[in-house]
């Protein structure tokens, strides 16, 4: 750094030779500050090569290599997940609780946000702040009171049902029911998201849009398909992208609330990897069982990027 | 709107009126339950820490409400020395893992959003990317990295870590305050002889000092909740930090630890609530920053 600054003192000593020898001390100056502006990122650079690109794609070396990492085994870790049972229940569980947890947060906080655009803006604030409560609890601990509500013999739930005359559930215990539980705990922490995402779009939507519609006689459901969602069109195709990305990757949830149990059926990606690399100790096939994400998160990013640089065109637009 | 409807006669004006005012209505009861709804958890983490061991055991009437409150669990939890070690870890990652950050995508992003050098569009749209990127897919390869360098069971690791988790959405967020300057601004301090770095900390940083707020708040929570890292790479309780600690410490397969447990939880999640409570908006307009600004 020090060396950069001698460099800008050197050039401002040097002021009134570059103005005579014009172009050519223009670009040196140029030069210089872009000598200063890649040593000031070069922290970033150093972090994102060392610490993100190294390890993804030391993952890809990994997961080509038997458990003691001796010996190149090529695809044997993928051919060997695959024709497992287990991992072929973690393929459709990861998919079933991504998707469905996305649709679902999609749904309610698209509901969510109109609502919230219903009221006055004045009592917007205190609303939005409650609730969003759910997306800034810790989510290790958020998940840890959802595991107590759903204790089998002290569950919280279980009391509320039987003061209405139902029986037990044992939340946790049995497969569907379980992973029912786990998407729940998804959905209620990721709609708030959604939520404030979704509003924030409604309220860049022109009111005048609206009134046009309605001197052209659209009604309610019109106005929501003609005008509303192809206004939003790019910021919920951002929102969605991105949740299931989070989604597809997440851990939290399924590790506290069921560890991947009963008999392996709410296992995601994320636990599973986990509990193959760290719990049994095969880091490659554990890698191997997180590359299986990399495809579904490849084609994401690539919309998501796509969808945030034409919204960056359009705001400088 | 009311003139235009006032024009049309006084009828449809009165029905207007009256639609407008059961969708209010609808509305915030439609908003009630969904608040109810999403508030009932952490309502059951306050009423479970208030209850002692032998009510939650010897569980008579509601669950949901606590009969007799003690705040027992959470003197116990400020005597226990395990829990205050927990505490203080995560406070001192956290602290480290701010400062670190800033550091790092403010000085970035000021370079990539003004000054710029070759090659510098394509690392901002890297940056974004490696946001996308989630802990679960490096958790693996990182764990042999942390291993080589001999730092398994150790705090510190966290430190190293975290900056991945948090650094690509700070720079991306700063880039978009940053971007929003006039540059006229730094025309002018050009002008007056200032260097780069003073452009920086005399006005760039002051001026974009939400963005700033926002994105400490988002280093601060991405460090303070992250459970993937620490539960793979700590397994000693002087080494942990809150989310695992309450985890692997208090859950000993004993119900009647529950008390401790959701007080230990409301007392980890207290610091991300109060500064939500106290700085909502710099919260949210970091959350939305992502998508709507740039």
């Amino acid at each position: 750094m020090s060396n950069a600054s001698g460099l800008a003192g050197a050039a401002i000593a040097q002021a009134p030779a570059r103005v005579r020898s014009g172009g050519s001390g223009m670009r040196r100056f140029m030069r210089q500050r872009s000598t200063i502006a890649l040593l000031m990122c070069l922290p970033l650079i150093l972090m994102i090569a060392l610490l993100i690109v190294y390890p993804a794609i030391y993952a890809i070396y990994l997961s080509l290599m038997n458990k003691k990492m001796t010996r190149f085994v090529g695809l044997g870790n993928f051919t060997f997940l695959l024709r497992r049972d287990t991992f072929q229940l973690v393929l459709f569980q990861s998919c079933l609780f991504a998707i469905t947890a996305v649709v679902l947060k999609a749904v309610i906080g698209f509901i969510l946000a109109h609502l919230m655009h219903n009221i006055p803006s004045r009592n917007q604030r205190i609303w939005r702040g409650l609730l969003l409560v759910p997306w800034v609890i810790p989510l290790a601990m958020s998940t840890l009171t959802w595991w107590w509500m759903f204790d089998p013999t002290y569950s919280a739930f279980n009391w509320v049902l039987n003061q209405f005359g139902f029986k037990s559930i044992p939340w946790l215990g049995v497969g569907w029911t379980a992973r029912f539980c786990t998407i729940a705990v998804n959905v209620w922490y990721g709609t708030p998201f959604f939520m404030i995402m979704y509003l924030a779009a409604l309220k860049s939507v022109p009111e005048q849009l609206y009134e046009a519609a309605a001197i052209d006689g659209a009604n309610a459901v019109q106005k929501l398909f003609l005008v509303t969602l192809p206004m939003m069109r790019n910021i919920i195709s951002i929102t969605v992208l991105f949740s299931l990305i989070v989604t597809f990757a997440d851990f939290d949830i399924v590790r506290i609330l069921t560890a991947g149990g009963p008999q392996d059926l709410t296992h995601v990606f994320a636990t599973y990897a986990f509990q193959v690399g760290i719990q049994s100790g095969d880091i490659p096939l554990g890698a191997s069982v997180s590359l299986f994400m990399l495809p579904i998160l490849a084609v994401a990013a690539y919309f998501v990027l796509r969808g945030v640089n034409r919204r960056s065109r359009e705001m400088a637009a | 709107m009311s003139a235009a409807a006032g024009t049309l006669g006084r009828a449809p004006r009165r029905s207007l009126a009256s639609q407008r005012r059961w969708a209010l209505w609808g509305s915030y009861t439609a908003l009630t339950v969904f608040v109810l709804m999403f508030l009932v958890p952490p309502f059951y983490t306050v009423m479970t820490s208030l209850k002692s061991s032998a009510e939650i055991s010897g569980q008579r009437g509601s669950p949901w409400i606590a009969h007799h409150p003690t705040l027992e669990n959470f003197i116990y939890l400020i005597n226990y020395p395990t829990f205050r070690t927990f505490f203080f870890n995560t406070v001192m990652v956290t602290l480290v893992v701010v400062a670190v950050t800033m550091v790092i995508s403010v000085l970035a992003a000021f370079s990539l959003a003004r000054m710029g050098f070759w090659g510098s569009q394509t690392l901002a749209t890297g940056v974004f990317l490696t946001y996308l990127i989630p802990a679960s897919l490096l958790f693996l390869p990182l764990f042999q990295v942390i291993g080589t360098l001999g730092l398994i069971n150790n705090l510190w690791s966290l430190a190293l870590i975290y900056p991945t988790l948090s650094v690509p959405f700070c720079t991306w967020i700063m880039i978009g305050y940053f971007s929003s300057i006039p540059k006229e601004l730094d025309e002018a301090a050009l002008i007056d002889g200032a260097g780069y770095l003073q452009m920086l900390s005399r006005i760039f940083i002051p001026v974009a000092m939400p963005g700033i707020i926002a994105a400490t708040i988002f280093a601060f929570t991405v460090s303070w909740g992250q459970f993937l890292y620490p539960m793979a790479y700590l397994y000693t309780t002087n080494q942990m930090v809150l989310t695992v600690g309450i985890i692997s410490d208090l859950i000993r397969g004993d119900v009647f630890q529950w008390g401790k447990i959701m007080a230990a939880c409301v007392i980890a999640a207290a610091p991300p609530v109060l500064i939500y409570a106290f700085l909502m908006d710099y919260y949210i307009s970091g959350l939305t920053a992502g998508a709507t600004k740039g």
